[in-house]
């Protein structure tokens, strides 16, 4: 849209109607994954559509708000990288509570 | 030469190589705004292990999760909505990120008052989402009787998970509020008429930062 700021990194000077646009779409995203919650939508498609939305929202607060989108590589980088760690740790923690939980039905439950 | 998007992207990643191979200060930016945006990495490491652990105690319970859409419903005029105190605090906090943006714009284009007064209105919006996150934790404590180490409604650990992540959210909100009304005031005291209103961005990361962590709470605690 407006690609004359930031090569340089000084200031970030973007149209003000661009933001209310983003705006607009966070609200637009926030009413549907409630709508989601309302209508009680249930299984697969309920986390389906509540990941979307999610990073959708994410991904429009990170690029436009907080201006990464105009940021150099080597700052998405910075940023982008480590949190490669955080997955891997969501995993690891995925497997460990699933585990947990089997280990619980096996050996603790009375019924 | 040719303009393919290989080669936009092969260019792109020599700006890499360029930045951190010159004989020059790595990130082009000014250093508190790196800080922040370091500071902020740090966070979501903490946000991120907070969700990990309720990830964990959730998927290992035996018995069943209370049921999110139930325990945050409110009775208004005899109608029971789901959700709906949540829905409010989350438009409130995306419109707070949007009037930040705009004090953020505002302040690039040199419009000091009205920077200042759209970073108070933002504060204004933060305080209203910590008055409301007083108002359901009340709720929650008293006439529902939920504490960190058991509830009625179910796995014993939604407690202490929902304490633990809503408070140290509603924290950095707090935090976010007075910080912005320390810099508000310090820019319309003239302060950094010098350096130029930079610091408005870096503010402004750290309270669309707190925007991002909410949207991550609304959609893993509140809507799972």
């Amino acid at each position: 849209m407006n690609k004359t700021s930031s090569e340089t990194g000084a200031t970030q000077q973007h149209p003000i109607s661009l933001y209310l646009k983003v705006w607009g779409l966070l609200f637009v995203l926030s009413t549907l994954s409630y709508m989601v919650d309302y209508m009680q939508l249930q299984g697969a498609l309920r986390w389906t559509l509540i990941l979307i939305f999610m990073f959708l929202k994410a991904g429009f607060i990170i690029s436009i708000f907080m201006h990464l989108s105009w940021e150099r590589l080597a700052v998405k980088l910075l940023l982008y990288l480590p949190p490669i760690a955080i997955l891997l740790f969501i995993l690891m923690m995925a497997l460990e509570g699933d585990f947990t939980h089997l280990s619980r039905l096996t050996w603790f439950t009375s019924a | 030469m040719k303009q393919t998007t290989s080669d936009s992207a092969t260019s792109s990643w020599r700006t890499v190589v360029k930045d951190w191979s010159g004989d020059k200060q790595t990130f082009d930016m000014p250093w508190g705004k790196l800080m922040m945006w370091i500071f902020l990495l740090g966070d979501t490491f903490i946000f991120s292990i907070f969700l990990t652990g309720y990830m964990n105690v959730r998927m290992s319970a035996v018995d069943s999760w209370p049921n999110a859409s139930e325990v945050f419903a409110l009775t208004i005029a005899g109608h029971h909505i789901p959700l709906l105190l949540i829905a409010i605090m989350t438009f409130i906090l995306i419109t707070s990120s949007g009037t930040m943006a705009m004090a953020v714009n505002y302040g690039y284009q040199g419009d000091k008052s009205k920077a200042v007064k759209l970073m108070v209105l933002t504060a204004i919006l933060g305080a209203s989402f910590v008055g409301m996150q007083a108002f359901e934790w009340t709720k929650l404590i008293v006439d529902e009787g939920i504490r960190p180490w058991g509830n009625p409604f179910g796995t014993a650990q939604f407690g202490a998970s929902f304490f633990m992540i809503t408070g140290f959210h509603g924290l950095h909100v707090s935090a976010g509020v007075i910080y912005l009304l320390i810099i508000a005031k310090k820019v319309s005291a003239g302060d950094y008429d010098n350096e130029g209103l930079q610091i408005i961005e870096i503010t402004g990361l750290y309270w669309h930062f707190v925007d991002l962590v909410w949207v991550f709470i609304f959609a893993f605690f509140y809507l799972w």
